[in-house]
């Protein structure tokens, strides 16, 4: 099971000049909340926005991360 | 049912119903705090649904992911197209937009006289009701 400063670094990794929160909203490991901020979010919708933030698990979601709750910004917005 | 049966029953379900959920447990009674706050959302906005439980078969949960391209449930669906999961549907439950994309009027979710109003997305629920 990924820690959050792990699934923080594969994140930022993976998208390259994103900044990534990542919070153990459970205190149990397996229910983690990600903000991500990424300019290359940008023209995505947030459906897609989404899919780059869970393609960088694959199939750990619901496996090892069982849940991963997120919210995706572009950092330009209010 | 073989794996291409149950997928297309899962289309179908998609194509024919206007509001598909697909979640764990029922509306009546979810058995995830994600699943949980999506029927509490739309019993909010006072829509009809569609709602699939994937927890009987993890094939449904297999196929689903493979039509949607999408990993975690719920998953809501609005004329055959994914809107998202908990946390797309919660913030477009917040702006408005998913009383929009349903055709119906925003709920006062602020107000004191509490009615059915969906949680807040901060309001901790609990995420998995002892079995």
């Amino acid at each position: 099971m990924p820690t959050e400063s792990e699934v923080k670094e594969r994140i930022e990794q993976a998208l390259p000049g994103s900044e990534a929160t990542v919070t153990d909203l459970t205190g149990t490991g397996d229910h983690l909340r990600a903000e991500v901020v990424y300019a290359g979010f940008a023209k995505l919708s947030r459906i897609e926005q989404h899919r780059l933030v869970y393609d960088v698990f694959g199939d750990e979601i619901g496996g090892p991360i069982h849940a991963l709750s997120l919210k995706t910004s572009t950092g330009s917005e209010t | 049912m073989t794996a291409e049966e149950m997928r297309q029953q899962i289309e179908a379900a998609i194509r024919e119903e206007r509001v598909m959920l697909f979640m764990k447990g029922t509306p009546e009674q979810p058995r995830c705090g994600f699943s949980a706050r999506v029927t509490a959302m739309l019993n909010a906005l006072g829509v009809d649904y569609a709602a699939m439980d994937i927890l009987p078969d993890p094939q449904i949960r297999q196929e689903l992911s493979a039509v949607s391209n999408w990993p975690t449930i719920p998953q809501l669906f609005i004329n055959g197209e994914l809107v998202g999961g908990c946390d797309i549907v919660t913030e477009m439950f917040e702006s408005g937009e998913l009383a929009g994309a349903l055709g119906v009027k925003q709920p006062e979710i602020n107000g004191a006289s509490g009615g059915d109003a969906a949680p807040a997305a901060g309001q901790p629920l609990p995420l998995h009701p002892p079995t």
